[in-house]
């Protein structure tokens, strides 16, 4: 490289910085966007695909659910639970609420689920500890849970939901949840966050080494 | 080929088995038939390359483009079936006629299957797969390269001819091949399991991460929080691979990867609410949209905070994905690869896919966030309009597109690599304490700092000249950074010589 | 059968409740009964997004909700696991059955 064609450079490097300054438009947000824009869905996306989608999920929560009643290690346990927490995120893109979807995969599967997997680190002599239960607890638990099953699911199934369904279905955005909280529920929203502040310096004060 | 005889029993051949013969099949024949094109003509296929996808990727866009035009203007639209079919090649090439648009006999019997939403979901879901497969080979291999000239060496050069391009391709060959071992005392189950939970969920950050306005599989309006979900489940697969390892160094690092991991979630959440409460929303598309007016309407330059924001962000996303100072979790001196001690063959190489690809999705949030997104420094204002494909071409080349992303993705990326092989570890107390008595305070004074900015000086003329300062502050930084490299690179021979013999005691 | 409706989803959320509790009445382990009390919170959770959903949408109430359930979860889980963590050096074990002596 020549030295003019250095010095011509140069001297471009600051005009054009001051030329780009000069034209930045100002951040104007277009407020019109439709709703594929926005990324918000409508129930109009649905189909046979929603269904296979649905049974999908429900197969995986179900068998993850069943699978932790039946295991006897606890760390399995927790990656099962993590089987559930995923498809009920799933579940919940499915039924149009994206942001719960999402917010249930970084609390409980990022969080909670964590904490849970760290505190059986902390707590377990062996690493295979198990805790033996009395077969006859087992078949009592079985039988009452399977009553308690079969009344919740005949509630359910028989129900007649006062239900007002519209043909389209448009999914929930993140400003309703910015309004609803700082608007209608502002009172539970304040209540939870003193709720966690005593929380933290609870678990802060017990966990602490003597 | 002579037969040299040995006196001890030669072992046959390696034969490899199951889906690995194929692969290796495969991989020999491309490695024969490319060799020695690459190793001839390195320049001309990079350029090509880039040229060749700037071209793809803008063709690909505009047929999509074209496809929603049409699908939008017919009227039966909306009853569309699962297959998402509702038009004939004869409508399409009506609406291509009426817009005189050249070569419609052929483009119409192109367009008709895309118009297919399973089918373009399929082409989307093989880009992003491939995408994700091709980032960590080449970050592996760009990985061993800047390694190798920090350390005054060369880093890989033989395999494919022009320096070891193939390298990382032969390494994923050897690792598919390898035996899959288990150990005996390890939870045979979970150790399968755990290389899956840590890959899959870095794969499906990909699915929300928008390449370009156009270029996204799915636009959600909770992508980012999406993206960091994905980031921080990640961690789940790797302390289930250390606790199912049976092994104390495994369990050790799977530990400090919790602790760590969930402690510098919080500062980087924190400060990552600062560029969406500059943007109004989560969804990513919208928030790149936004820094389309040049270097100066960028993030990082909106307010001192959003700068402090950026440079936080950074660090904790380093914490995030395990990359030193902070890869505690695998410290191979003290701990021997933490937790994938125990891993070989093809699930030790999915954690390494998973941890280079968390490596790619941390720097894309950067870039979205903070740095302009897809947009080059010059303003949008000045490109042409779209009227010729050369134009759109040109727009793309030097406006916005998906490559502009990922080339700055390979920036931080490389800032990564370079922090990682010149800084030492330090200790997890001093992790933890970063956390937690530096970076988040500062987060914090950040979040409530910028929200008074927005709330006292957004608008007004002390706010332009603080963006102006800090945009220019940076862009001679940068400029400085690029020199020195330049310099570095021109006299690197001589540099390197004198500086080691000056540093050479008795010099 | 390829429609689905609310009903799908409230007896995916019963059977996922129903677990929960017999995962809580049999589990010894303290972090094992946490478990059993994340999936009945899941079950319930289901039920307010799925009505809110099948309601129209025209307000997120049901959404509200389950995010405060959630939140809450959370908080309950990070106060479960200090207790078993004091639980376990008091008695040595976090097996619940012998945490009935109320002298520690």
């Amino acid at each position: 490289m020549t030295l003019r064609l250095k010095k011509i450079l140069l001297l471009m490097t600051p005009l054009a910085i001051a030329l780009s300054f000069a034209t930045a438009p100002v951040q104007a947000a277009d407020t019109d966007l439709s709703l594929s824009d926005q990324g918000i869905q409508t129930s109009a996306d649905g189909g046979l695909l929603e269904a296979l989608m649905f049974y999908a999920c429900a197969g995986v929560t179900l068998a993850c659910g069943f699978a932790i009643c039946l295991s006897k290690n606890i760390v399995r346990m927790a990656v099962y639970l993590f089987g559930t927490l995923a498809a009920v995120a799933l579940m919940y893109f499915l039924l149009l609420a994206n942001f719960i979807g999402v917010i249930q995969l970084i609390v409980y599967a990022g969080g909670t689920l964590i904490l849970l997997i760290f505190g059986v680190m902390l707590t377990s002599k062996s690493p295979w500890a198990k805790f033996e239960v009395k077969r006859s607890e087992l078949i009592a638990a079985g039988i009452v849970c399977a009553l308690f099953a079969g009344m919740l699911l005949f509630v359910v199934v028989n129900a007649e939901w006062p239900l007002e369904t519209d043909a389209v279905v448009v999914g929930s955005s993140m400003t309703q949840f910015g309004t609803g909280l700082l608007t209608d529920y502002l009172v539970p929203f304040e209540a939870i966050s003193v709720l966690l502040l005593v929380v933290m310096i609870g678990a802060a004060y017990m966990a602490r080494q003597e | 080929m002579t037969q040299f005889s040995v006196p001890w029993k030669q072992s046959p051949p390696l034969e490899y088995r199951g889906p690995a013969r194929g692969i290796v099949a495969l991989a020999r024949m491309v490695y024969t038939m490319a060799t020695p094109i690459v190793s001839r003509f390195p320049g001309p296929i990079l350029l090509g390359a880039i040229v060749g996808g700037t071209l793809l990727v803008w063709a690909h866009w505009m047929l999509f483009g074209w496809v929603e035009t049409i699908a939008a203007s017919d009227v039966n639209g909306a009853a569309q079936s699962v297959w998402g079919q509702t038009l004939t090649t004869a409508e399409i090439g009506a609406y291509l006629d009426s817009h005189s648009i050249v070569a419609s006999g052929i483009l119409k019997y192109l367009l008709w299957p895309l118009q297919l939403e399973l089918l373009r979901d399929l082409v989307g879901l093989g880009a992003i797969f491939g995408l994700f497969n091709l980032i960590p080979v080449y970050a592996i291999w760009w990985e061993r390269k800047v390694a190798g000239r920090i350390q005054s060496r060369m880093g890989p050069m033989r395999v494919g001819g022009w320096h070891g391009w193939a390298q990382s391709f032969a390494d994923g060959v050897k690792l598919v091949g390898k035996e899959d071992l288990v150990p005996e005392q390890a939870d045979a189950m979970l150790f399968r399991v755990a290389p899956y939970l840590a890959f899959v969920p870095s794969l499906l950050a990909f699915l929300c991460l928008p390449l370009g306005s156009y270029w996204v599989f799915r636009n959600v309006d909770v992508a980012l929080i999406f993206i960091i979900a994905m980031v921080g489940v990640e961690v789940v697969g790797v302390i289930v691979a250390g606790w199912a390892s049976n092994n104390k160094w495994s369990v050790y690092g799977a530990m400090r990867e919790a602790c760590q991991m969930v402690s510098y979630e919080i500062p980087m959440t924190t400060v990552l609410l600062i560029p969406i409460m500059t943007a109004g929303t989560l969804n990513m598309v919208q928030i790149g949209d936004m820094q389309t007016g040049g270097w100066f309407s960028w993030n990082a330059f909106h307010n001192p905070f959003t700068f402090i924001a950026f440079i936080t962000y950074y660090i904790a996303s380093l914490a995030n994905c395990k990359r030193a100072p902070f890869d505690l979790p695998e410290s191979e001196s003290e701990l021997v690869a933490g937790f994938h001690t125990e891993y070989s063959g093809f699930r030790w190489a999915l954690f390494f896919f998973a941890e280079y690809a968390a490596m790619f999705v941390v720097s894309a949030l950067a870039v979205t966030l903070f740095l302009g997104a897809w947009h080059t420094p010059i303003p949008a204002t000045w490109a042409f309009e779209e009227d010729s494909i050369v134009k759109i071409f040109l727009n793309g080349v030097l406006f916005s597109s998906p490559f502009w992303f990922i080339f700055k993705c390979f920036i931080f990326i490389y800032i990564q690599l370079w922090i990682r092989w010149t800084l030492p570890r330090i200790r997890i107390d001093q992790v933890l304490y970063s956390c937690v008595q530096v970076m988040f305070p500062i987060a914090c004074v950040a979040l409530v700092g910028h929200a008074v900015w927005m709330v006292l000086l957004d608008g007004t003329v002390v706010s332009d000249i603080i963006r102006w300062i800090l945009g220019l502050l940076t862009a001679a930084v940068t400029f400085g950074f690029l020199s020195v490299a330049a310099f570095g690179y021109r006299n690197g021979r001589q540099m390197v010589g004198y500086l080691a013999v000056k540093q050479l005691p008795g010099a | 059968m390829f429609e689905i409706g609310l009903t799908h989803y409230l007896v995916v959320a019963t059977l996922l409740f129903v677990m929960g509790i017999f995962v809580m009445i049999t589990k010894r382990n303290a972090i094992g009964i946490l478990i059993g009390v994340e999936m009945v919170l899941n079950g319930a959770n289901i039920n307010l997004v799925a009505f809110n959903r099948y309601n129209g949408m025209s307000n997120i109430d049901g959404q509200i909700v389950s995010l405060f359930v959630i939140v809450l979860a959370a908080a309950e889980a990070a106060l479960a696991v200090a207790i078993c963590m004091n639980f376990y050096k008091n008695l040595n074990t976090v097996d619940v059955d012998h945490g009935d002596t109320l002298a520690g």
